[in-house]
């Protein structure tokens, strides 16, 4: 299958993302640049993170108007596989493809760490693979992650079972010291409705491979490879959740 | 045209800058000072032939990039000739 893997002025996880999909997991894949107006024929498309145009005005605020982006979301529209990491799903908020809006950190700070988290819900196009519950060590990077939506939109995320990553202890247990930046609900990750957009703060593209720390953001990338290229991937769920419990 | 745009965090969202801006100014002794919101002031110097219309595109603009509503209001004022 093929990635397109969009760059931004300022995108800066772009050859992360590249390198994850094509060099570890064995998959095509493209840089497509944001003036561009097509994805060509991507079968996924990964807005990666960094800090596009600067991060300026607010976090994905002017990279929503991008060309790109109009391709994006008929690509998200006709059910195409969408996944925003970072500042990624930071664009995908802003430009309405999944629900609510980032604010600072809860600390202020920039948390440049490794956390957990907790695999709500495996039927999005990205969580396939995984398991109810299994808890993934996957790095975070962000100055706003503290993601907020009004109280009812967030209880219509409950609801429609949208929330599919929340940050946890590395038992799997939501607790407020778990939460790297104030979430509402520990929020690290949702879906939308059609589940094909997922967007989420922490970065899988950064734990492939075990000689980075972990390679829990494989099951992610899995997932979608799996849905497309069908049972005959040479990586299977259960390959991938050996790999989950060998950095643990 | 000068207008001025305004953007502020809605009441109900909280403001993470905002709140340790007080707890500064309460360490500076300024303990009257009961809350802080931070927000953006934006002057857009517009080619428009009235207020209203400079107020009618300042607002436009507001909506579709100044401020994001999810989180977001914002108040515009344009300065009469």
């Amino acid at each position: 299958m093929k990635f397109a893997v969009v760059v931004f002025p300022g995108s800066n996880c772009d050859h992360d993302a590249y390198y994850a999909v094509n060099k570890v997991l064995g998959q095509d894949a493209e840089m497509v640049w944001h003036k561009d107006t097509s994805l060509g024929n991507a079968d996924a498309v990964i807005l990666p993170g960094g800090f596009a145009h600067g991060d300026y005005l607010r976090t994905g605020a002017i990279a929503r108007f991008s060309p790109i982006m109009q391709a994006v979301k008929s690509f998200a529209a006709a059910g195409g596989p969408v996944l925003g990491i970072c500042n990624g799903f930071q664009v995908l908020l802003e430009a309405g493809l999944l629900p609510g809006a980032m604010l600072r950190n809860r600390s202020l700070h920039f948390r440049c760490e490794h956390v957990h988290v907790r695999v709500e819900h495996t039927d999005t196009l990205f969580t396939t693979s995984g398991n109810v519950g299994q808890v993934l060590r996957i790095p975070i990077a962000h100055g706003e992650g503290n993601y907020y939506a009004e109280p009812a939109v967030i209880e219509q995320l409950e609801n429609n079972r949208q929330i599919i990553f929340r940050y946890v202890t590395a038992s799997g247990e939501v607790t407020d010291a778990a939460n790297p930046n104030g979430s509402a609900h520990n929020i690290a990750g949702i879906t939308n409705d059609a589940r094909n957009v997922v967007g989420l703060m922490p970065h899988p593209e950064r734990a492939c491979e075990l000689a980075v720390g972990s390679a829990d953001g494989r099951v992610i990338f899995e997932s979608v490879i799996n849905g497309i290229n069908g049972v005959g991937s040479h990586f299977s769920a259960t390959a991938l959740s050996s790999v989950g419990v060998l950095t643990k | 045209m000068r207008t001025r745009v305004f953007v502020t965090l809605k009441p109900s969202v909280f403001d993470p800058q905002g709140t340790t801006v007080t707890e500064a100014l309460h360490t500076l002794g300024y303990t009257s000072v009961k809350d802080v919101r931070q927000g953006k002031y934006f002057e857009l110097d517009i080619d428009a032939t009235s207020t209203d219309e400079a107020r009618r595109l300042a607002s436009e603009a507001a909506d579709k990039l100044l401020a994001n509503p999810v989180i977001e209001s914002y108040r515009v004022e344009v300065d009469a000739r």
